[in-house]
């Protein structure tokens, strides 16, 4: 078999296995939108209030936290995996959690990595708003609360292009769940291939494994799945942006 | 004539530097009152202490017989609306951008919706409620500022410069406008202008702003034909150097 031939056998499975709506491909992708949709939501109930509270308020330590969430921009990812995992491991100080390898812990690391990203580009979005937009808020009776609420609605498609960067970054993440999350799937097999139904598999710790013992039209289904996702996600971060 | 502003020693400076110093003045309800000089003597400053943008070094300002206007800001920052030099657009219609003094002060939707079409027909915007504001020209940007800040019926508008930006027929419209919201809602106006001429077609009073210092206050007839300052006759006359 030529490679082309293996390449195109490939893709051709990669896809009935996607039609089929293979029960153990589906199981992967919904374990990865429920964690890096979980972690999104949190980490944006409190990056947006972060944001503001480090726009319009005065206190100590401002800067330092300014710098905290700089450097957490560019955080490796397998860094906070082996953090998130010496807190949680049974011998750790929150071992009494029980967390290891578990979704949860997937969520509080990739909430870890994304907070810092929906903060940092949220920041910038709401410094863009120029001050004449709020002093009008003032000239026209407005208080500190509307001048908030005004803040948010012309920030609007800037802070929608955080939360999907966030989320893009959440789905497209490897390192950390791996560590904390172990890559686990129940044991048998469904849909013939691959293992049982995903316990703590997502879409880029399967296609690490996939490829490894060699199953290439597997790998390769999930890597259009995750493509797609993370495509999409770009193309609506991209809509907001060109709306602001 | 009724007083609605009254100020007393009013000083403002910025670190070291005085901007306005000792300013005494009284401003009656229902007048065109205009702070007339060059650019940088503190016109601006002097509106956004009204508005109470910013905060007098030392002085006194009464509002409506209220002692002390700083003490009651919610209250007196809710009976006037200012106009900048370029106005701020928000990211929205046209309606919602008229209607925004009106929303924060919870009226209701009906009323909400006749008085914005009131004022956008003032403004002679009628008609351009569902357009997107930012794509408004910068002299219907301008009209759409005056629709917004007049549409809660303020005592007071101050107007900073509010024709600097604009060709000769949207200077017209705008003064037109301005005189308009004079006759038909009673509103004081306070602007500030270099502009001799516009200041001469549309003030009742003036008052001449140089170096921080309100050199003369007077009638417009007045200003205009008696100055009582020789900086006075100088500025009008195009002969100051500063």
């Amino acid at each position: 078999m030529g490679s082309v031939d293996f390449l195109v056998q490939g893709i051709i499975k990669a896809f009935e296995l996607i039609f089929s709506l293979n029960p153990y491909i589906m199981s992967i992708t919904g374990v990865s939108i429920r964690v890096s949709g979980t972690a999104t939501i949190l980490a944006t109930l409190t990056a947006i209030p972060l944001a503001f509270a480090i726009s319009f308020m005065q206190f100590r330590g401002k800067q330092a936290l300014i710098t905290l969430i700089n450097t957490g921009l560019g955080l490796p990812s397998v860094f906070v995996g082996l953090f998130v995992f010496l807190m949680i491991v049974p011998i750790g100080p929150f071992g009494f959690l029980d967390m290891v390898y578990t979704q949860k812990a997937m969520i509080l690391a990739q909430f870890i990595l994304i907070t810092p990203i929906i903060t940092g580009i949220s920041l910038a979005a709401i410094k863009a708003v120029p001050q004449s937009i709020i002093e009008t808020v003032y000239t026209l009776g407005g208080n500190e609360k509307d001048v908030v609420i005004a803040t948010l609605k012309e920030a609007r498609f800037g802070i929608i292009t955080a939360v999907l960067a966030g989320l893009g970054r959440g789905l497209a993440e490897v390192g950390a769940i791996l560590i904390v999350g172990g890559n686990i799937a129940r044991t048998g097999s469904v849909g013939g291939i691959g293992e049982g139904l995903s316990e703590t598999r997502t879409l880029t710790t399967a296609i690490t494994s996939e490829t490894s013992k060699g199953d290439l039209s597997t790998s390769i289904a999930l890597g259009i799945i995750l493509i797609s996702l993370v495509l999409s996600v770009n193309i609506l971060a991209n809509y907001f942006q060109r709306r602001d | 004539m009724e007083e609605l502003f009254r100020i007393e020693n009013l000083s403002k400076s910025f670190g070291n530097k005085k901007v306005l110093q000792n300013i005494n003045l009284k401003i009656f309800r229902g007048e065109i009152f205009a702070f007339m000089g060059p650019s940088g003597v503190g016109k601006t400053t002097m509106l956004r202490l009204l508005n109470l943008l910013e905060t007098p070094t030392s002085g006194k300002l009464i509002f409506n017989g209220n002692d002390d206007a700083i003490l009651q800001k919610n209250y007196v920052m809710r009976r006037m609306s200012m106009l900048f030099q370029r106005p701020a657009t928000f990211n929205t219609s046209v309606f919602n951008n008229v209607a925004y003094g009106l929303v924060i002060r919870r009226v209701d939707k009906k009323t909400i919706e006749k008085k914005v079409i009131d004022a956008l027909a003032l403004v002679g915007l009628a008609g351009y409620e569902k357009q997107k504001a930012l794509t408004l020209s910068g002299g219907e940007a301008q009209r759409m500022a005056f629709a917004r800040a007049i549409v809660f019926k303020p005592d007071v508008l101050l107007l900073d410069e509010p024709t600097a930006n604009l060709d000769p027929a949207n200077v017209a419209k705008i003064e037109d406008i301005i005189r308009k919201i004079r006759s038909e809602l009673g509103t004081t106006i306070i602007m500030a202008s270099h502009n001799i001429y516009q200041v001469r077609r549309i003030a009742d009073r003036v008052g001449i702003l140089l170096n921080g210092e309100l050199i003369e206050v007077n009638t417009k007839e007045q200003i205009f034909t008696h100055p009582n300052d020789a900086r006075s006759y100088a500025f009008i006359n195009g002969e100051f150097i500063y």
